[in-house]
């Protein structure tokens, strides 16, 4: 049974709590980025554990948990559960938290190799052979994707969360937000690859904006063909190679799990 | 409009004469017009005529777009653009209202009234003024109006530009909304001014015709001569020309019946194979007007707005019920965007819904093509008919 959102009543203030698993703390840092809306958030919510602002800490349980990073050691594994128990409302933020993040490429990888390769002592080294998405290990009531997440979004997970209602987060492609930005299309007007179309909708469609193909910085969308657009990518001028490597980046385990993609 | 020569309309030049239409219109109104940017012909503000895209073109395929420059000055020898004209009379995100709450929890809510821009479209294709008369009849039009669009149309004043330069993907003469305007079945939006690009030995010039007293009073303004025959008859044979070399076109059968006998066809597995169910056709799609709303609070929780934004039949969010979408398979999305455009938009609206401007052919990455789907829909019906009329 998944914990339901604490509206806000007027009472006391929610308590917020940021965590970081396997990251780069980018996602966490958004939430200090949010700057006129910084004060008001934490005139919200009580912002009770946050390292990266504070090293004031108060123990848990919190309202609302956001979580950064993947799982990729054992302890981590543990501490996504002692998280879970301490969270009434549970959000993962960025790709790294909601797919593994680029560190997943050890998936698909022999990472004993590495691990003897890289370090002078791999015997001090505990790691797990993959990286994987806290709803992998816990129940999560919200994923927020991205690399690094859009702080608009957040905001707007946060905002939602206060008001008990659900966040408007579209799951649609990247290509719509594109067209509402009024960009003309790079792929057909200069043949450039582009991973909107199959890509989740969140950052504003930026890259396209800037006349480059989308990165995918969101992973799969809720509604994805890659059959029909590899055709596309090796059209415009991307090798068999190139095109695992797009699909490779920082949202691999996702999109390697849709139907289509290379191996 | 009533000049003193025998033949209807008037000749402005392509110089001062534009370069005039552009002033007057921008003196009171906003001027949107084609102009070229990021390797395409767009829809955007211009304040001169120098901003039009003067000797650009266009190559059209099924999901290519190519600026090219022309081997002559012409002005408007372009179509299918990434836009239409909705983006400004139905804006892909409008507010609706907002409440505040007082201290004692009482809830204000006000409307949106904000002065609604006044627009003036200068180069609105044949295709586009049909496209803007069922958009009329859809939010304007019906018990309930859309009281922003309907207030942003009143005010708009319409420069129609007739084709001469068709593209590719072109199909207007097979659904009856080009590439001239004012033709006899009339159910075209009014446009205040029509203009037809001339360029010959005579010079490079509009043939104008006002289309409402607006029209006439903006016509007046402009150095102008009256119609003369030579330019009537190379504007007329322009556009016949255009007609007969359209690629492209709808098969020439009854649409609506075809769509409403084909909803188990086995295409549609076929186009949603190769459907990215990326939403750029609707999206492009002069008519297309399907639009969600969302809730927007502010972190104190006292004041909410009401927002509208375009959204599409490919959105799975789009036919979202309680458990799941209704419309999950590409294929049942890709068959409700084509059934309703072509079949389903008559029981509505009286009407097609598409008005043949190609932009969804164009703008599709994958390059689907709405003609080719319903004439594949044609042959597949018509086996279906003929194997049972075998069947004893
Ligand atoms: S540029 Fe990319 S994201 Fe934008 S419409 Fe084209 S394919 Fe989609
Ligand atoms: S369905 Fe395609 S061709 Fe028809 S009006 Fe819409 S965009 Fe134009
Ligand atoms: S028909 Fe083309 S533009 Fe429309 S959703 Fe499918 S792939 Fe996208």
């Amino acid at each position: 049974m998944r914990p339901q959102p604490v509206p806000y009543d007027g009472g006391a203030r929610p308590t917020l709590a940021v965590f970081k698993l396997a990251s780069c703390d980018g996602c966490q840092l958004t939430l200090l980025d949010c700057e006129d809306q910084l004060l008001a958030v934490a005139g919200r919510l009580d912002i009770s554990h946050f390292l990266e602002a504070s090293s004031a800490v108060r123990p848990g349980p919190y309202d609302l948990a956001l979580v950064e990073g993947s799982v990729t050691t054992p302890a981590d594994a543990e501490r996504v559960r002692e998280i879970r128990s301490a969270a009434r409302f549970l959000v993962t933020i960025g790709a790294c938290a909601t797919a593994g993040g680029i560190q997943a490429l050890r998936n698909f990888a022999d990472v004993e190799e590495f691990r003897a390769t890289v370090y002078a002592r791999p015997d001090y080294i505990a790691t797990l052979t993959t990286s994987t998405p806290v709803s992998a290990h816990v129940p999560v009531d919200f994923e927020l994707r991205g690399c690094p997440i859009d702080r608009g979004q957040l905001l707007e997970v946060i905002t939602a969360f206060l008001a008990g209602r659900k966040p408007d987060v579209p799951n649609h492609s990247v290509c719509f937000a594109c067209k509402r930005r009024g960009t003309v299309c790079v792929t057909v007007a200069h043949g450039t690859p582009c991973l909107g179309p199959v890509t989740h909708a969140g950052c504003g469609a930026i890259c396209p904006a800037y006349g480059r193909g989308c990165y995918g910085c969101f992973g799969p969308s809720a509604s994805v063909n890659l059959p029909a657009l590899i055709p596309l990518l090796r059209r415009d001028g991307m090798s068999d190679d190139d095109v695992r490597r797009a699909l490779r980046t920082y949202n691999a385990a996702s999109f390697a799990e849709v139907e289509g993609a290379p191996s | 409009m009533t000049t003193s020569s025998s033949v209807p309309g008037a000749v402005i030049s392509a110089s001062e004469g534009l370069a005039a239409l552009v002033d007057v219109l921008a003196e009171d109104r906003t001027v949107i017009g084609p102009t070229c940017r990021d390797g395409a012909i767009v829809l955007a503000e211009i304040s001169t005529a120098d901003e039009l895209p003067h000797g650009c073109g266009v190559e059209l395929e099924a999901g290519r777009y190519r600026l090219v420059s022309r081997p002559d000055a012409m002005i408007f020898a372009h179509s299918a653009g990434p836009q239409s004209w909705k983006t400004y009379l139905h804006p892909q995100r409008e507010r609706l209202w907002t409440v505040d709450r007082d201290a004692r929890g009482r809830l204000a809510f006000q409307a949106e009234d904000v002065a609604p821009p006044a627009y003036a479209f200068l180069g609105v294709r044949p295709c586009d003024l049909r496209a803007i008369a069922v958009q009329d009849r859809v939010l304007g039009g019906g018990p309930h109006t859309a009281t922003a669009y309907r207030r942003r149309r009143e005010r708009a004043f319409v420069v129609a530009v007739e084709c001469t330069d068709p593209g590719a993907t072109c199909f207007c003469t097979s659904m009856g909304s080009g590439p001239g305007v004012g033709r006899e079945d009339g159910d075209a939006a009014a446009y205040d001014l029509a203009l037809t690009e001339v360029l010959d030995d005579e010079g490079h010039r509009f043939w104008v015709r006002a289309g409402s007293p607006a029209g006439e009073r903006v016509l007046g303004r402009l150095p102008h001569r009256p119609g003369d025959a030579p330019s009537r008859v190379a504007a007329r044979e322009a556009v016949a020309a255009a007609a007969q070399h359209m690629e492209r076109a709808m098969p020439p059968v009854d649409l609506h019946a075809l769509m409403a006998g084909s909803l188990d066809a086995a295409r549609w597995d076929d186009v949603a194979a190769r459907c990215l169910t990326c939403g750029n056709c609707t999206m492009v799609c002069p008519t297309c007007f399907c639009t969600t709303t969302e809730d927007v609070t502010d972190l104190t929780g006292d004041h909410a707005e009401r927002w509208q934004r375009w959204d599409s039949c490919f959105d799975l969010d789009f036919s979202h019920l309680h458990g799941g979408p209704v419309r999950a398979s590409a294929r049942s999305r890709y068959r409700q965007w084509l059934t309703h455009k072509l079949g389903t938009w008559h029981d509505q609206f009286g009407e097609s819904g598409c008005v043949g401007c190609g932009r969804c052919i164009v703008w599709c990455p994958v390059g689907i093509d709405i003609t080719e789907e319903a004439a594949a829909l044609h042959a597949e019906s018509a086996d279906r008919q003929a194997a049972a009329e075998e069947t004893p």
